[in-house]
């Protein structure tokens, strides 16, 4: 398999709201740069939306701290991106990840992150510690690689 | 980003959301629209999407929260004039099972502060 790195970038920001457009605008800025589609530049910003949203509003609830946003194109036509922070974790990631399922209902969360990570990427893998943090892996396979 | 108009013989709001919805921008749309709502008491609610670039799930959640108030309120809501794109993220979530979703001719475009 190849393993080869074409092109990659990695940001740091605080968990602030206003910086959800910022980590959009990195990654599609990352991924029209590295020749992904426009289509799929547009599925994946929405993606990369939902995972630092999620680290915003549940990793760092009523916390301050980084979130991390790292976006790897590999030769093989792979995108990998991992989105983490080191917030509150998530206990039972499988409830987490169901459909609909929010802890923020106040905020008119609509429990469909997650749904939307899958139906957008081709892989999405949850690492959570509680107390430590979440790490949220997404891999999307580019088919028609220059 | 928004403006409101507010046909008061017919009774319907027009809401034009413009620019993208996300977790940070949905909060003063919300905010907006239930102000307006409460104040002019319409029998329609549109949510005109036709100024909208992006949208997440955030904007899944702003549109089921005003389906709620109609509901509570005793009003309509309609969405109108999503883009493709926004259009797909509506029916994945099943907002047109909840809401009728429309293309109108007149958009927040033709007010000339659309896109």
């Amino acid at each position: 398999m190849m393993k080869t790195i074409t092109n990659s970038i990695k940001i740091v920001f605080p968990a602030q709201s206003e910086n959800e457009a910022l980590a959009r605008m990195a990654a599609s800025g990352f991924l029209s740069v590295s020749g992904v589609p426009v289509g799929v530049i547009a599925e994946l910003k929405t993606a990369v939306s939902e995972g630092v949203t999620n680290a915003i509003v549940h990793g760092y609830r009523n916390m301050s701290g980084n979130v991390t946003l790292e976006l790897k194109r590999f030769a093989s036509g792979r995108i990998k991106i991992v989105i983490r922070d080191k917030g509150v974790g998530i206990a039972d990631i499988k409830k987490a990840m169901q459909p609909l399922y929010t802890t923020a209902p106040e905020e008119e969360r609509a429990g469909l992150g997650f749904a939307i990570m899958e139906s957008f990427c081709d892989k999405v893998k949850v690492r959570s510690s509680p107390g430590c943090g979440t790490a949220v892996t997404l891999e999307k396979y580019i088919a028609d690689e220059k | 980003m928004q403006s409101i108009e507010f046909d008061p013989s017919r009774r319907i709001l027009s809401v034009f959301l413009y620019g993208e919805i996300d977790h940070h921008s949905a909060r003063e749309m919300r905010e907006k629209t239930d102000i307006a709502a409460g104040r002019y008491r319409p029998k329609l609610l549109v949510l005109d999407f036709s100024g909208v670039t992006f949208m997440d799930s955030s904007g899944v959640g702003l549109v089921m929260g005003r389906y709620r108030l109609a509901q509570e309120n005793d009003f309509t809501l309609l969405i109108a004039n999503p883009s493709e794109s926004i259009r797909k993220l509506m029916l994945l979530a099943g907002l047109d099972r909840l809401v009728r979703i429309v293309q109108t001719a007149h958009s927040a475009a033709d007010t000339g502060r659309g896109r």
